[in-house]
């Protein structure tokens, strides 16, 4: 696969109409994510009984869990004349088969377009189930399909979940006086695991929100569990505003109003807003920040790992040096990957993405500052633009990283893709993937040098015994 | 036992319980019931996407294209415009002043670029709701390009998937007549509802013509628009899929006066059943004989093997459930020759005749349930005690979790399952699923595998 392969005809037509091959989903899946990591919650979309089955099969191709999404399944009568009874009996329902204790509810592209008063409708069901035996508690988020990707659903859900349960005064439990809030964003379950064992290390309880890490990664069962074990609690989504502060990653979060600055704003909670902690710089901002809220040092286990990621970066220079990347993915961990690749050499050629927070590019210069060789962003775009434009710009790569989605691209261009983030759908265990501190850096390194070792032995006649 | 819905109660069957057989089908899902149902689009799509020189363009928001690209294994022998993903990505001024004009810009761009010899336009939720005539810029299109641009009437929320085979073979109608018919044999088929999975249609295309029946089309599984629009010229339509087919061969009935056959392609009797229903259709003496002779090379070759697996595999459970019930007629067949029972069975679109035919298959105790969901299904799992459950990619992590084999007899299928190779894979895939060793880790099957496995 020496040859340079041609992936794209016209390289030069800029404006395309239609989206070819998406590098997105749509916002009510990345709300479901979010619902899914509440303790005893079940996800619920008021549209059609597509979305539900659509999203929960995307999803289980990338955890392979059980992904239950209720919905109210929209009729054509129930279009005309509008969602109360469907949304009404489907909460019943869900009530009287899962016995949640919170449904999370978004709407989709049907249910924006046509104009659903969510609050009213949510008052009235709450009104009407008052006196009954089971109350879940109702959260729901306006993730209309027509505007943003996934992750703006995600960010959404996050913040209309902390506003709508947010309390001052309130305690996560009687045992916690003292505690930060950390809003990840969309990372895997490993990654989750990973910050709460930073927390406990530091000595400090966590609100992790949301907190999908045993609900979509969970253990072998005898029984269905109708709602898996685990998550953010809704005693502890109360507390939000009784935290220390609140750390959130995403350096492309700018132009949102987030559930951080909802809290800043409101309750004074200091909202420290951070990159994806990926690679040693932006590992350091988190362990910093965690430092600066604790008043610990960061503890000497982290300490060695760093110094165990930079000795290997000194191991692997040569290999990864001049090195050239295409990197795509959500915002944030485009940024992340920028940032770390940056970092060990290799020049991140082309950064796409196809979320657009307007953000992207602002993000990426500011944490690719010492590269000297000129970086192109792209964000709204599909897997055909970035196709064209590497093409166009003759770009020539040696690997992608990026989701599964990338798949058809790199095979396209004849060089490995390295899968990350979300979602990986040709891969098994996605959600065990650690992308995040020294550690997750470590293991991504490595992966790196030997995938680009394996092809220098793989193509090469020598066979060698050493690299 | 299972904690059914009060709505749902009627759609839930045990044989040999109850005394009349009543069970409710056709109904639209029950708001909050986790349906494993998709919705009118995701008919419309399964059935025309493996029509691989078309241009497949979603019109509506992002996610409907997002979550169909490049989902059904369906393969082709030359051009894979079908495994491309292609919308329209509505946004909210879209929404505000309408999607036609951004339609039309698109579907004239993708045309341009990749010449495709015809265009399916899926009309998906809000379309219909902010206005947009698809028909009419469908047909100023097609005017323009000079090829089909056809309008799928799928909002997903108008009806069930049912409702989107429906409209798939609607916009299949327009098509069909439209080619010529000059070359074409009195022996002649067209295979209607195979989907060519993992090469499928390509095996059967075989049998047919070692038996010396022409195959003028195959709707959809490796499809070609010039075939279908031919297809009016075959003297017989073989239907499989008679769920999403049966509309498209009673239409052509009408219209162009071909008859039609129910056939399944899955397990050695259905298999052979098929052929010879074929073969004796034709009263072709000659073809008769080639296809007694071509069965019972197939079933020497491969009846022995499937021997041995039954020998491990004799009094094993099994699960099923499956979109359309036609296929889950010919799975309970093929694992009772593989010595199994099928303890469980169920279809997310079958109806009345469906269900009297699988409880008339089925043992006592069976139980039948149609439009299910995980609850349902988890539960049907623990309390028969299953070995492996058969289904597509949203039933495998149920049976995963409780540590249940499970074999994907749906889309994403990599090994063909269809034909006398595919009972063979089938088998091997059922043994692999059941005897694999790690359901003595597992907590639900730890100790009964062990008397299994020694």
């Amino acid at each position: 696969m020496s040859s340079p392969v041609r992936i794209a005809k016209h390289a030069t037509r800029p404006d395309w109409v239609s989206t070819r091959n998406p590098c997105k989903a749509c916002a009510p899946l990345g709300a479901t994510l979010v619902m899914r990591g509440i303790r005893g919650a079940l996800p619920f979309l008021h549209g059609s009984q597509g979305c539900a089955t659509y999203m929960r099969r995307y999803i289980i191709s990338h955890f392979r869990e059980p992904m239950d999404i209720a919905t109210s399944g929209f009729s054509e009568a129930t279009t005309i004349f509008g969602g109360k009874a469907n949304l009404h009996q489907g909460l019943g329902n869900v009530t009287s088969q899962y016995h949640p204790t919170l449904i999370g509810i978004a709407t989709t592209c049907l249910t924006e377009t046509i104009g659903e008063d969510m609050h009213g409708l949510l008052h009235e069901y709450r009104a009407k189930t008052a006196e009954a035996k089971e109350t879940p508690v109702l959260v729901h988020v306006s993730t209309p399909a027509f505007s943003g990707t996934h992750m703006d659903g995600f960010h959404d859900a996050v913040r209309a979940v902390v506003m709508q349960l947010a309390e001052a005064g309130a305690s996560p439990s009687a045992y916690v006086s003292s505690f930060v809030n950390i809003f990840p964003g969309l990372v895997s379950a490993e990654d989750l695991r990973f910050l709460k064992e930073v927390a406990a290390d530091f000595e400090i309880p966590v609100t992790l929100f949301p907190d999908y890490s045993e609900t979509l990664d969970g253990p072998s069962m005898e029984k269905y569990e109708k709602i898996p074990e685990g998550g953010t609690t809704i005693e502890a989504l109360r507390a939000t505003p009784s935290a220390k502060a609140t750390i959130e990653f995403g350096r492309t979060l700018r132009a949102k109003t987030t559930a951080a600055a909802f809290l800043q704003d409101r309750f004074e909670v200091p909202a420290k807003r951070i990159g994806m902690p990926m690679g040693v710089k932006e590992s350091d901002v988190f362990f910093a920040a965690m430092e600066k809220i604790t008043g610990r040092e960061t503890p000497e286990k982290y300490r060695q790992e760093r110094g165990r990621l930079v000795d290997a970066y000194v191991d692997g220079h040569k290999y990864l040096f001049g090195k050239r990347a295409i990197v795509i993915g959500d915002e944030d961990l485009v940024v992340g990957l920028a940032s770390f690749l940056a970092e060990t050499g290799v020049v991140p050629v082309l950064c796409a993405s196809g979320g657009k927070s307007g953000a992207l590019k602002h993000a990426i210069a500011e944490v690719t500052t010492h590269l000297r060789e000129p970086i192109t962003v792209r964000d709204g775009v599909d897997f055909m633009t970035i196709a064209e434009e590497i093409e166009l710009k003759d770009l020539k790569p040696d690997f992608v990283i990026g989701t599964s989605k990338a798949a058809k691209l790199a095979r396209a261009l004849g060089v490995p893709l390295l899968r990350v983030g979300f979602p990986i759908h040709d891969r098994i265990g996605g959600q065990r993937i650690l992308h995040l501190g020294y550690r997750g850096a470590q293991h991504l390194f490595d992966l790196i040098v030997n995938t680009l070792l394996e092809i220098k032995q793989d193509s090469s006649s020598i066979g060698y015994s050493y690299l | 036992m299972a904690d059914i819905l009060r709505e749902r109660e009627r759609q839930v069957y045990r044989k040999g319980q109850q005394q009349t057989f009543q069970l409710d089908c056709e109904k639209q899902s029950v708001a909050g019931s986790v349906s494993q149902r998709a919705c009118v689009f995701c008919g419309s799509r399964v059935v025309l996407y493996p029509i691989a020189d078309a241009l497949h363009i979603v019109h509506g928001p992002i996610g409907c294209a997002s979550y169909t690209w490049d989902i059904r294994g369906a393969l082709s022998s030359g051009p894979e415009l079908h495994r491309l993903s292609f919308s329209t990505d509505l946004q909210e001024m879209d929404v505000v002043q309408g999607g036609e004009k951004k339609l039309y810009a698109a579907l004239c761009e993708l045309i341009d670029e990749h010449k495709p010899k015809a265009a399916f336009i899926y009309a998906t939720c809000i379309v219909g709701v902010i206005g947009d005539d698809v028909d009419a810029v469908c047909k100023r299109v097609g005017m323009e390009k000079g090829i089909p641009v056809l309008s799928v009437h799928s909002e997903g929320f108008k009806g069930t998937k049912k409702d989107g085979y429906r409209a798939a073979c609607d916009a299949l109608l327009q098509l069909v007549g439209t080619g010529p018919t000059e070359d074409i044999s009195p022996l002649s088929i067209n295979i209607l509802g195979d989907f060519n999975l993992a090469g499928e249609t390509w095996m059967i295309r075989d049998y047919y013509s070692r038996m010396g029946v022409q195959v003028v089309s195959c709707i959809t599984g490796d499809g070609r628009i010039d075939e279908i629009r031919r297809a009016h010229g075959a003297a017989l339509n073989v239907v499989q899929c008679s769920g999403s087919m049966t509309y498209l061969a009673k239409s052509m009935e009408e219209k162009y006066g071909i008859p039609s056959l129910r056939v399944s392609y899955f397990g050695v009797e259905d298999m052979s059943k098929s052929l010879y229903d074929v073969a004796r259709h034709f009263k072709d003496k000659e073809m008769l004989q080639r296809t007694q002779v071509m069965v019972r090379e197939e079933l020497q070759r491969i009846l022995p093997q499937l021997a041995a697996y039954r020998k491990v595999l004799e009094g094993k459970r099994a699960a099923i459930y499956v979109g359309g019930a036609f296929k889950a007629f010919s799975l309970v067949s093929a694992l009772r020759h593989l010595g199994m029972t099928t303890v469980m069975v169920g279809s997310q679109t079958g109806n009345k005749d469906d269900y009297e035919q699988l409880r008339e298959l089925c043992d006592e105790g069976t139980i039948i349930a149609d439009d299910s969901n995980p609850l349902e299904l988890s539960s049907f799992l623990e309390e028969k005690d299953v070995d492996v459950f058969i289904g597509g990619v949203k039933e495998r992590p149920i049976a995963y979790k409780l540590g249940i084999g499970f074999c994907d007899h749906n889309h994403e299928r990599k090994e063909a399952l269809a034909g006398f190779e595919g009972m063979l894979n089938f088998a091997k895939e059922v043994y692999g699923s059941v005897m694999s060793p790690v359901w003595r880790l597992t907590p639900r099957k730890r100790g009964s595998a062990l008397e299994v496995v020694k």
